[in-house]
């Protein structure tokens, strides 16, 4: 079971065509730095401070509006919603990505050696309409932006 | 934002000293073929239609006597409603644009005025507007929905309404319901239209790209992953029209994604912007304009965010708006329309444009009366042959209506409580749930209802009804999040639907409050509170998630009709509404 968790988010982390994806695909991250770094106390967490807390060392983040999430609206798919994070900030070494309203909020951690851009993406699963949260640590600095993805029930369009 | 009533009498009086004044201004004086008087104006004109669900004959369409904005969007249109629209608009009470635009005396007006819409009578009206303005000055745009809502378009999986659109010369298209077929239909379809079909909001999904079924398409490219082409360039009266299209963005969620799991939407506002920026910059355009189907109030909101759009013709909600919105936003202006629904209404905007520059606009929704103008005969012909070998079976009378019966509106409409109440007593369910879908046409009291009417109400290609247990928790949880898609304040947030329409079912709801507390007192017919643990047996169709095993919801409803002969609504189970005294969207 905690293989199998280990092993779906890594491939989270690598499938997305992304400069992380590429960066496994160069050599740069080799999946033994993405397991090593492997958090288990920060995806086990079930409150989102403490999940943020384990990520990055500090629950306590600034807002900014340097980082840009992409996400839908609505969720075509709750079991699959697309999210890219950027950060347009200097040193960035770590975006962590959350999922408020999941039981385990957190749902990705994303390690940058130096000199990547600061640009992700996967796929995060959503139980429900919520806030997805992008917690950049960059230059020692703890920064945040959220947003609102609706996962609907049972739409009746026009 | 809005085009506030002073300055749209401001505009009015301005096209008065031109000799311009619309028709509504003197509607005393004049004789109801002026409506049709449009006079020239510019340099170009853009016809746009939108939302015609596949109604190739005239028919009834009662405009909304509920249609409530809330936050923003409160008592600004397209959230008005009789009195208070007519007055913002200043038409007059009981003309013949009232009777187009409101519900306010519908039974009355509409035996006066007679039926609207019609493929045959539309084509007279497009013909004749394009020879006034001549050869080459034209183009019709045609904003989605067109190949559903009908009997013979479900049985000919939209064939029919590419004919029609062929044959009424439609130069652009985009799309929603077009999606409910199978994704190979479309293609197909499209391959059959001779206009062409842009949306910039589609994209094939990453891992559909490793082995693309519809690779050869051509409106795929590959390098951006987009399924069909964004936009077009057309030149207009001489001049250079960029129209970007934009598809609904929800399609996926409020439609089943089954049929098209290939593709993947989303309003794509950045992406929009990017496309409208590139145009501008690559193809210089003298004029770029967006053929959405996004629905009002995200086309307003969009129009906010993205600059450098002329002009957004809008659908999806249809909502029949006499006159555009101005948006303001970085880079400018953006005028936002929406034509309404079901063939009742043709959008007339002449422009006159020069020089990469829009400078001014003359802009009508005309309604369509079959009364005054006369059937197209090669367009009546074709309608005729699409439905002869389906004829007998559409025109099979069913009852007869002893009320008006009629769908649109935010909460359940009479036609709604028919399949409701029909869903209940056929399938013996004690709730039954139908989709607060905004197409559907009118009957009048007296008329008799056919198979022609249960299928204009109930025709999509997920018919299949159910018959099953859920909590009274289920059924609040779906009544909130369908609320939420109709009343959240951000518009993005919304699909464009109305209500869900229930049977069997009172509740207490709340617009402008917040998702999960919107709805309350749910009660049985009988009075008897709903709870949360409880389990009720429920009966419904249109499920969006996987199929139903239940026979068509017109099979369901053709029983109970045929069961009733003549048909009174006993009880017509709307919400009882609080939080929303006085809103503009409220009629009386």
């Amino acid at each position: 079971m905690k293989l199998d968790q280990k092993r779906r988010v890594f491939l989270k982390g690598s499938v997305a065509a992304t400069t992380v994806g590429f960066a496994v695909g160069a050599g740069l991250l080799t999946p033994g730095t993405v397991l090593a770094a492997w958090n288990q106390s920060a995806f086990d967490a079930k409150a989102i401070d403490k999940a943020i807390s384990a990520a990055v060392g500090n629950p306590t983040t600034t807002p900014s509006d340097k980082i840009t999430i992409k996400a839908p609206d609505i969720a075509e798919n709750g079991a699959v919603v697309p999210v890219s994070i950027v950060a347009n900030l200097d040193g960035v070494d770590t975006i962590a990505l959350l999922v408020e309203k999941n039981a385990n909020p957190l749902s990705a951690i994303f390690h940058l050696p130096k000199g990547t851009l600061p640009d992700v993406s996967t796929r995060v699963k959503m139980g429900k309409t919520g806030d997805v949260v992008a917690v950049v640590k960059a230059g020692g600095k703890l920064y945040s932006a959220r947003k609102g993805v609706k996962v609907t029930i049972g739409g009746c369009g026009g | 934002m809005s085009l506030s009533r002073r300055e749209f009498l401001r505009l009015l009086g301005l096209a008065g000293a031109a000799g311009l004044l619309p028709a509504s201004a003197f509607s005393a004086a004049r004789k109801p073929s002026d409506l049709y008087e449009i006079p020239r104006f510019g340099n170009l004109t853009l016809l746009h239609m939108t939302d015609c669900h596949a109604q190739l004959n005239p028919i009834y369409f009662r405009e909304p006597s509920v249609n409530l904005g809330v936050g923003a969007a409160k008592g600004r249109p397209p959230h008005l409603v009789g009195k208070q629209f007519l007055k913002h608009y200043g038409l007059e009470p009981g003309s013949i644009e009232a009777h187009a635009f409101t519900y306010l005396d519908f039974d009355e007006l509409a035996r006066k005025y007679g039926k609207v819409g019609g493929f045959a009578h539309l084509a007279t009206l497009v013909k004749r507007l394009r020879a006034e303005r001549g050869d080459g000055n034209t183009l019709l745009l045609d904003g989605g929905d067109t190949w559903q809502g009908s009997g013979t378009a479900y049985w000919t999986r939209g064939r029919d309404m590419v004919g029609a659109c062929n044959l009424l010369g439609v130069d652009v298209m985009t799309g929603h319901w077009e999606f409910t077929y199978l994704d190979k239909e479309v293609i197909a379809n499209i391959g059959e239209f001779k206009g062409e079909f842009v949306a910039q909001n589609v994209s094939v999904n990453e891992d559909a790209l490793f082995d693309y079924r519809f690779a050869d398409f051509e409106g795929f490219d590959e390098d951006s992953g987009l399924a069909f082409k964004p936009y077009t360039i057309k030149v207009v009266g001489g001049m250079k029209v960029a129209v970007i299209g934009q598809a609904f963005p929800y399609t996926p969620i409020a439609n089943p994604q089954r049929f098209i799991p290939d593709w993947t939407f989303g309003i794509q506002d950045e992406r929009m912007q990017s496309i409208v920026n590139r145009v501008r910059e690559t193809e210089k355009p003298d004029l770029v304009v967006v053929l959405s189907h996004n629905g009002m109030d995200v086309d307003l909101k969009m129009a906010s965010r993205v600059s450098g759009i002329d002009v957004i013709f809008g659908g999806h909600t249809h909502d029949g708006v006499p006159a555009p919105m101005l948006v303001s936003n970085r880079g400018g202006k953006t005028l936002v329309t929406n034509a309404g629904s079901n063939g009742k209404f043709l959008g007339v905007m002449d422009l006159e444009v020069s020089k990469g520059r829009l400078k001014d606009y003359r802009y009508r929704l005309v309604p369509v009366f079959a009364n005054l103008l006369p059937a197209d005969a090669e367009m009546q012909a074709y309608i005729d042959k699409v439905r002869a070998p389906y004829k007998e079976k559409l025109e099979r009378k069913l009852a007869v209506a002893e009320e008006t019966l009629y769908r649109r509106g935010n909460f359940n409409g009479t036609f709604d409580q028919i399949i409701c109440d029909a869903l209940r007593e056929v399938k013996d369910a004690q709730v039954s749930l139908s989709p607060g879908f905004r197409w559907g046409t009118t009957v009048l009291p007296g008329q008799e209802i056919t198979m022609d009417h249960v299928m204009d109400q109930t025709c999509i290609t997920y018919p299949e009804t159910y018959r099953r247990e859920m909590t009274g928790k289920d059924i609040k949880d779906i009544l909130e999040d369908v609320c939420d898609n109709l009343f959240n304040p951000d518009p993005y947030y919304q699909q464009g639907g109305d209500m869900v329409r229930v049977g069997g079912l009172d509740y207490v709801c709340n617009p402008t409050e917040t998702m999960g507390r919107r709805i309350s007192n749910m009660q049985l017919d009988d009075g008897t509170p709903i709870e949360p643990d409880k389990k009720y047996i429920v009966a419904g169709w249109a499920t969006v998630g996987s199929k139903s095993p239940g026979r068509p919801i017109w099979e369901v409803v053709s029983e109970y009709l045929e069961r009733q002969g003549t048909v009174k609504i006993k009880k017509l189970n709307t919400p009882r509404l609080v939080g929303v005294k006085g809103n503009p969207g409220l009629g009386s």
